[in-house]
């Protein structure tokens, strides 16, 4: 049986696990109970600054104290993140303060608290921003692992995560995760699919479908959006010549077309998009956000099939 | 760090000279809000800060964040004068590849502790920087600049009750209160009301004086520093005039952001005892 978890829940284990470096510090606004960085605030307490409920402020507190030696770890929703962009650009990106910001509940699988709540444009928004490094990971045990490479990473980051539960990938595979560099989660040669965040599984599930019809696929889960592993699109293309991204975020702006961009400039080979169809959410079940976005493992599938057919 | 009133005003004399040439060199910039700013920042630099011009970077320094990044000339002439930056990198106001930036900016000046230029920022920047001289048990202030006119920004709201949520007593705001901003007299652009009442409804400990009488800054300045109003965080409203020094830019909305021509430029040097009318 597959391990279920959400990976909020590895963002808390990390934060719980890096304790151990007086310089980490927490910063929340009002949402520890959801980013899970509640964990931290009720051993560490002195280390976890409440800053209400003002992103704005939040943000800067981090720069503050980012150049004044520490290594702030800040988290919301993803979509309160973005009432703060201006903070993160002008005030940690542009003179490049490692203030981490983790964005949880991001993407339409967050579910019934409709589309105020779903995120579907924080990728894109944090990935124009020089000096910051933006990821998405998968599962719990990616998360953990992402997160405590931060303290070394040296600049700024924006990290979503994501409130529901998906199946666990990585559990003992803690070695093949690395900031920067994607996974070849399975090998195949007719097409090839990268993906990120609660998408790797739909990814998997769409190659399974896929290789009952003797299709074999590749399966990439690029849990770093920025900077992107181009050696590793190269790769993909030289063995798949063909390309689908998967993205539970605006079909503009995010792993798309970060894939894209690396594509149209080195590499060219088709490539077919799957995320959210430039529209916003509404309320539902997490499962059910997928099909009425066309972003499940079957939509996955139909787009390959259709990357095959352009080849 | 004893300095008398007399050289104190000496030193704010020369900043104006230096401020009134960047701005007519470059033909741009903020002299307006620089003038109104810079007897508190003479007095300041001159007898407050606990900073070491050079090493820059000294952990355990005060810090000073000048979240009205734009009236950088001030700042930029006062850095001059305490010799974090030679009045020969003055010349590089706005100019290409320059240690002054257009707004002040930390990755490019010494003595730059917060890449402003964004208004609403700089206070919550400094409830960082007190927060963690806090958790190092360190000594240090962080002291920040805010404009009248940017009170306007609601982040700045967020980051004064935060700041007295947390009871940051080595937090200290000096608001150069000049009354004007980019278009216009504040008054005309948005109403704020009695803005003692609210920093002390948000749980400061406020004082008010004359931002261009040394005597009163050195009292605010005393006030800030005294240890009954280190329980928490604390301002000193300084009245100043936008433009303070220069007769026709006193109380002028147009030198917000404008430089003065060469004519305008002669008759400043005259005023400030440079040259001769």
């Amino acid at each position: 049986m597959t391990r279920m978890a959400a990976t909020r829940d590895g963002y808390g284990q990390a934060l719980l696990d890096l304790a151990d470096n007086e310089k980490v510090v927490v910063l929340e606004a009002d949402l520890g109970k959801s980013t899970k960085s509640l964990h931290f605030r009720k051993s560490y307490p002195d280390r976890t600054i409440s800053c209400g409920i003002g992103e704005q402020n939040m943000l800067l507190v981090g720069a503050g104290m980012a150049a004044s030696g520490y290594i702030p770890f800040a988290s919301t929703f993803a979509i309160f993140t973005e009432r703060a962009f201006e903070q993160m650009r002008n005030g940690i990106a542009r003179p490049n303060l490692a203030v981490h910001l983790c964005g949880s509940h991001g993407g339409t699988h967050t579910g019934t608290d409709g589309s105020s709540a779903q995120s579907i444009e924080d990728l894109a928004v944090f990935r124009t921003l020089p000096n910051v490094v933006v990821m998405h990971p998968c599962d719990d045990v990616s998360t953990r692992v992402l997160t405590m490479q931060l303290p070394a990473l040296g600049k700024p980051s924006y990290m979503r995560t994501a409130r529901n539960k998906t199946p666990v990938l990585y559990d003992g595979r803690e070695n093949e995760i690395q900031i920067g560099k994607g996974i070849t989660l399975k090998e195949g040669s007719d097409v090839a699919i990268v993906a990120c965040g609660v998408l790797v599984s739909e990814s998997l599930k769409a190659a399974e479908a896929l290789a009952e019809q003797g299709i074999n696929a590749t399966v990439v889960d690029m849990h770093t959006l920025k900077p992107i592993d181009g050696a590793l699109i190269d790769t993909i293309v030289a063995r798949c010549g063909a390309l689908v991204t998967a993205e539970d975020h605006n079909v503009i702006g995010g792993l798309g077309s970060a894939v894209a961009e690396h594509l149209v400039a080195n590499n060219f080979a088709p490539l077919e998009m799957v995320g959210v169809p430039d529209r916003f959410g509404e309320s539902g079940q997490a499962d059910e956000m997928l099909e009425v976005m066309q972003i499940s493992a079957h939509y996955i599938a139909l787009a390959a099939k259709k990357a095959i057919s352009r080849k | 760090m004893a300095k008398s009133i007399s050289e104190l005003e000496e030193i704010a004399r020369k900043c104006r000279v230096e401020i009134v040439k960047m701005v007519h060199r470059a033909q741009a910039g903020h002299p307006g809000g620089s003038l109104s700013e810079i007897d508190l920042l003479a007095a300041l630099y001159a007898t407050r800060m606990r900073v070491r011009p050079d090493e820059p970077r000294w952990q355990d320094r005060d810090r000073f964040i000048l979240s009205k990044g734009h009236a950088s000339p001030g700042m930029y002439s006062i850095l001059a004068e305490m010799g974090f930056i030679s009045h020969e990198d003055l010349k590089s106001y706005r100019v290409l590849g320059g240690v002054c930036q257009g707004h002040v900016d930390m990755k490019w000046c010494p003595g730059v502790d917060f890449s402003a230029g964004s208004l609403g920022m700089g206070l919550s920047f400094g409830m960082g920087c007190a927060t963690a001289a806090r958790l190092d048990e360190s000594e240090r202030r962080a002291f920040v600049m805010i404009g009248d006119g940017e009170m306007q920004e609601g982040s700045v709201w967020e980051a004064a009750m935060a700041a007295a949520h947390h009871e940051l007593g080595n937090l200290k705001v000096i608001l150069d209160r000049n009354r004007i901003q980019n278009d216009d007299f504040c008054e005309v652009q948005m109403r704020m009301f009695d803005i003692p009442a609210k920093w002390k409804a948000f749980g400061w400990n406020v004082k008010e004086i004359d931002g261009h009488n040394m005597t009163e800054i050195m009292e605010g300045l005393d006030f800030l520093e005294a240890p009954e109003n280190c329980n928490g965080p604390s301002i000193l409203i300084a009245h100043t005039i936008k433009g303070a020094g220069i007769s026709y830019m006193e109380n002028n909305p147009s030198f917000h952001g404008a430089a003065p021509n060469d004519e305008q430029f002669h008759q400043a040097m005259v005023e400030l005892g440079e040259v001769d009318a």
